[in-house]
C-alpha cells in the first residue's frame, strides 16, 4: 500500500487481536448520527475470511490525497490534527475522495450527498469512542512513530533470544 | 415503536410474490422476538399437519430485540419451520451479521412460504424482494455461497444465510449457515432443499433507533467491560471445547456411541489440546465482545488445510462419540460438517451409530463401499479416516450414506427392518433428535428436561444439566422437586432464546446468572430499546410463553406424551467405567418425573394445556384451538 501516512495520530486496529464483533461501529454510528447503522459509521470491520479481519478508518495522510483530489475544495486538513474537515456547502459527493484514498476510508451518505471522515471524536470530550468500546483492545489512538517503536520491541522481544538470557546455564 | 419496525415481510416461492403484515405493538410485547416469535410465526402460517417437506411448511425468520444495537451478544435471530428429523418445532438461534442487515433492513421477522421450481435466491435489498436463479451457487459450500454472492452483488455488508450441498441434497440434519455461524440441529438446511431455496441475502441500509440510547450505552459499556473479566473467562480462553477434560472427569463424556462416559484419549482431543496444537485465532459472532469462537486448522497430515470453528458439543460427538482421538480427523470432520452446511452433532452421533452397527456385525464392511473407498470401510470405533469418508457419502447420500443421511431413528428403522436386527438399541435421539454431550443416565433432572423437551434431543433448550452438574440436585437420584427445577431451567433458557441473548452473558449483569442477577438487568435493556415497562416477572414470563407456544405448536402437530421418552440406551443400559457407572433412568423413573414435570408446569396428565394457563400468558387464540 502507498500512502503518506504522517506525523498526525490515527485510529488503527491489530488484525491479530480484532475479533469482527463490530461494535466500533455501532458505537461510530451513534456518535456521529444518533443512530446505530454500520453503513454510517466512520470506522468500518472488513472479514476477508474467516481469521482475517481487521477495521479501518482514515489515516489523517500528510498531504492528504483525499483534500488533493476534491475538485470543489470541499476538503481541508487541519494543520494541527491532520483531521480532514469538510464543507458541506462544496462537497456534493461526486466520490472523488474514495478515488484518491488509499484505504477506503470515505464514504458517501446517500441522503446527504456528503462524503464522511473519521474525525477521531474530537469533539467528544473522551476521545474516540470506537477505541474506548473496543471489547479486545485492537483499535489504538496512535502515530505512526509510536507504532513502529512497539514494533521493533515487539519485533525483538520475540523473535530474538540471546544465549545469555537462556535459563540453562551453558 | 422502538426497537422493532412492526413489520413482517411474507415471501410466496410459488409465484414470486411477497407482501406485508403489520403486527401491534401488542403482539410484540407477548412474543418478544427469537425463537418464540418465530415459532409464533410458524403456528400462524404452517399448514397444520403437513409434512415437514411440503410447500406448506413456511420457513419463519424472527428478529432480535436488541439486534444492530451495542447490546453485547444481541445480535442473533431465530429460526423456525416444522423439523423434518421431529415433525415438531423445529427452533434454532443463529448469530451474526444476518440478523443485523435484516434489522436494518426494517424486518421483523421474514416468513417464506411455497416451494419453487426451479432453485432460487431471494435478495432482500431494504424494501425491495428479488427472486435470483441460483444455479450457479448449486454445490457450492456454506462459506463460498456467501461469498459468491458477495462478489456478484457488489456488497460487502450483503449477508445471507445459505444451505451446503448437505441441505440441496435434502440430508435430514442439514443446516442453514450466516457468517459461519449455523442455525443448527433440527434440519432446517433440508427444509429450504426441499423448497429449492439456497439462500436468503438481505442489506439493510436503515439506521436503527432506539428509545432510551445513553441508557443503553451506558449498560452496554458496562456489560462490555464485564465480559473481558472472569466470568466468562471459560469461553474466551479455551472455548466450550475445556468441557472435554470436565465431562469426561464427571463420567458424562459420551463416549463411543454412548456406550460409555468416560474416554481414555480424552486429552488428546480436549479444549487444551486444541489450544496448543491447532488454534490459529479467536472471532466473535458480529456484536459480541466475549468471542468464544475457537478457529483451530489442521497444519499437516492428512487433512492439513482443514479449518473450522470448535465448540464442545461438535468436538465431543466427533472425537470420543466415535471413539476417534485424532485432533486432526476430528477437526475435518466438523469442518466436513460446517462447510456442506449438516449439524456436526447429528452428524457424530449417526456416524457413531454407524460404527456400533459395524461391531455389532449388522452393517458389514462392504455396505460402506463408495468412490473413496471401493473396498468397503472397516468402521471400528477410532476410525478417523474412516469416518471422514463416511461424513461425505452422508452429504453426497451416496450408498448407506443415503439411510444414514436420515438421521438415526429413520436409519435405525431402516436397516432394522430390512436385516431384522435391533439397532433402535443404540439409535441415540430424542423425537428424532441426535442427543447432546451430556450423558442424561447419571444426570436424572436433565433427563427428564430433555424426554420432555419440545425440541428433541436439546442441551440449549432444557439447560437442567446445569443443576445436576453443580450439585444443587443429587444427580443419580430422583425426588419431588425435579420436575420443578426442569422446567424451570427451561424457561430460564427460553428468555435468552427468545429476546435473544447468548447465554454466555449470564453472569456478566451482576456476577449471579440467576433470575435475581440477571432479569433486573435485562428489563431495563429491553425498557430502553423498546420504552416497555417491562419488570422482573415480564420477563420470567417471556420463557414461560415463549416454551408454551413451542408446546403448543408440537399439540397441534400431533403430540402426546409417549413422545416425551428417552433412548433405549439410557433406559436399559448402564455404563460400566467411571464416575458415573452403573445408573439408567428406568420407565418408572421416567414416568414419576413427567408426571411431576406437568404437575408444576399446570398441565393435564397427559401433557396437555387448560385453556387457562394459555389464557393467563396472553395467548386466547392458542386457547381456542389446543386449550383443554
Amino acid at each position: 500500500m502507498v500512502a503518506s501516512t504522517s506525523k498526525y495520530k490515527y485510529i488503527v486496529c491489530d488484525p491479530e487481536l480484532c475479533i469482527g464483533c463490530q461494535l466500533c461501529e455501532y458505537i461510530c454510528s451513534y456518535t456521529k448520527t444518533g443512530e446505530f447503522n454500520s453503513y454510517r459509521s466512520r470506522i468500518r470491520t472488513v472479514r476477508v475470511d474467516e481469521v482475517l479481519i481487521t477495521a479501518i478508518a482514515c489515516r489523517t495522510c500528510e498531504n492528504a490525497p483525499c483534500v488533493i483530489a476534491c475538485t470543489r475544495d470541499a476538503l481541508s486538513q487541519d494543520p494541527e490534527s491532520g483531521i480532514i474537515r469538510i464543507d458541506p456547502k462544496k462537497c456534493d459527493g461526486c466520490a472523488w475522495c474514495i478515488e484518491a484514498c488509499d484505504f477506503g476510508a470515505i464514504s458517501i451518505n446517500h441522503e446527504t450527498k456528503l462524503a464522511e471522515f473519521c474525525n477521531q471524536c474530537e469533539d467528544v470530550e473522551e476521545g474516540p469512542q470506537c477505541v474506548k468500546i473496543c471489547p479486545k483492545d485492537a483499535l489504538e489512538y496512535t502515530t505512526p512513530d509510536q507504532r513502529s517503536q512497539r514494533t521493533r520491541h515487539k519485533l525483538v522481544k520475540d523473535s530474538l533470544e540471546f544465549p545469555q538470557k537462556a535459563k540453562e546455564p551453558r | 415503536m422502538y426497537g422493532y419496525s412492526g413489520k413482517i415481510l411474507h415471501i410466496d416461492l410459488n409465484d414470486r410474490k411477497h407482501w406485508v403484515e403489520e403486527k401491534p405493538e401488542e403482539w410484540y410485547k407477548l412474543y418478544i422476538g427469537g425463537v418464540c416469535m418465530a415459532t409464533r410465526l410458524c403456528w400462524e402460517n404452517i399448514e397444520v399437519g403437513c409434512d415437514p417437506y411440503d410447500p406448506g411448511n413456511p420457513v419463519c425468520f424472527a428478529n432480535g430485540i436488541f439486534s444492530g444495537t451495542p447490546v453485547p451478544v444481541g445480535g442473533k435471530y431465530g429460526l423456525a419451520s416444522k423439523s423434518p428429523l421431529t415433525g415438531f418445532i423445529g427452533d434454532s438461534l443463529s448469530g451474526s451479521w444476518f440478523s443485523i442487515a435484516m434489522k436494518r433492513a426494517q424486518w421483523d421477522g421474514v416468513v417464506i412460504h411455497g416451494s419453487s421450481e426451479k432453485w432460487v435466491q431471494v435478495f432482500i435489498d431494504d424494501d425491495r424482494v428479488e427472486f435470483l436463479p441460483a444455479d450457479k451457487l448449486l454445490g457450492l459450500g456454506t462459506y463460498e455461497t456467501e461469498e459468491a454472492i458477495r462478489e456478484h452483488l457488489g456488497d460487502d455488508q450483503i449477508r445471507s444465510a445459505t444451505i451446503g450441498p448437505a441441505g440441496e441434497n435434502m440430508v435430514r440434519f442439514a443446516n442453514v449457515t450466516n457468517d459461519g455461524r449455523q442455525a443448527g440441529r433440527t434440519g432446517h438446511g433440508a427444509v429450504w432443499g426441499s423448497k429449492k431455496l439456497k439462500a436468503v441475502s438481505v442489506r439493510g441500509t436503515y439506521g436503527i433507533n432506539v428509545a432510551d440510547p445513553e441508557t443503553l450505552l451506558t449498560m452496554s459499556f458496562d456489560i462490555t467491560e464485564t465480559s473481558q473479566g472472569p466470568y466468562t473467562e471459560k469461553y474466551r480462553v479455551y472455548g466450550t471445547s475445556t468441557n472435554m477434560l470436565n465431562m469426561n472427569k464427571h463420567g458424562l463424556l459420551p463416549t463411543r456411541n454412548y456406550q460409555e462416559g468416560v474416554f481414555e484419549f480424552t486429552e488428546l482431543v480436549s479444549g487444551e489440546y486444541l489450544d496448543e496444537h491447532h488454534k490459529v485465532k479467536v472471532i466473535a459472532c458480529a456484536q459480541c465482545p466475549i468471542a468464544c469462537e475457537q478457529m483451530s486448522l489442521v497444519k499437516k497430515g492428512p487433512f492439513a488445510g482443514a479449518m473450522t470453528g470448535i465448540e464442545y458439543e461438535c468436538l465431543q460427538a466427533v472425537s470420543s462419540n466415535c471413539g476417534i482421538n485424532d485432533m486432526t480427523a476430528a477437526i475435518r470432520l466438523i469442518d466436513l460438517a460446517d462447510r456442506c452446511g449438516m449439524d456436526a452433532m447429528s452428524m457424530g452421533v449417526t456416524i457413531s451409530f454407524a460404527m456400533e452397527c459395524y461391531e455389532r456385525g449388522v452393517l458389514k464392511k462392504e455396505d460402506f463401499k463408495c468412490k473413496q473407498a471401493p473396498e468397503g470401510i472397516e468402521l471400528n470405533f477410532g476410525n478417523g479416516p474412516g469416518a471422514v469418508i463416511l461424513g461425505a457419502m452422508i452429504r453426497d447420500k451416496e450408498g448407506i450414506g443415503k439411510i444414514l443421511s436420515e438421521g438415526t431413528k429413520r436409519a435405525s428403522q431402516a436397516i432394522d427392518e430390512e436385516r431384522g436386527s435391533e439397532t433402535y438399541k443404540w439409535a441415540m435421539n430424542i423425537k428424532g433428535l441426535e442427543t447432546p454431550g451430556y450423558d442424561a443416565r447419571a444426570l436424572k433432572t436433565f433427563a427428564v428436561g430433555l424426554a420432555v423437551g419440545t425440541r428433541g434431543g436439546c442441551h440449549n433448550r432444557s439447560a437442567a444439566y446445569d443443576p445436576d452438574i453443580q450439585g444443587e440436585t443429587n444427580r443419580f437420584t430422583i425426588d419431588e422437586t425435579r420436575g420443578e427445577v426442569a422446567a424451570r431451567a427451561e424457561e430460564y433458557a427460553a428468555v435468552y432464546d427468545t429476546l435473544p441473548l447468548c447465554k454466555f452473558i449470564r453472569r456478566c449483569f451482576t456476577g449471579k446468572a440467576d433470575r435475581a442477577g440477571a432479569w433486573p438487568a435485562i428489563s431495563k435493556l429491553i425498557n430502553a430499546t423498546t420504552g416497555w415497562n417491562f419488570g422482573y416477572d415480564d420477563v420470567d414470563s417471556i420463557g414461560v410463553r415463549a416454551h408454551t407456544m413451542k408446546k403448543a405448536f408440537n399439540i397441534r402437530e400431533g403430540w402426546t406424551q409417549a413422545d416425551d421418552d428417552l433412548p433405549y440406551r439410557w433406559k436399559h443400559d448402564p455404563m460400566t467405567k467411571g464416575p458415573s457407572a452403573g445408573h439408567v433412568v428406568t420407565d418408572e423413573e421416567l414416568e414419576y418425573l413427567k408426571k411431576i414435570y406437568y404437575e408444576y408446569k399446570g398441565w393435564t396428565e397427559d401433557g396437555l394445556i387448560p385453556k387457562k394457563v394459555l389464557i393467563d400468558l396472553g395467548m386466547d387464540d392458542v386457547a381456542e384451538e389446543i386449550g383443554v
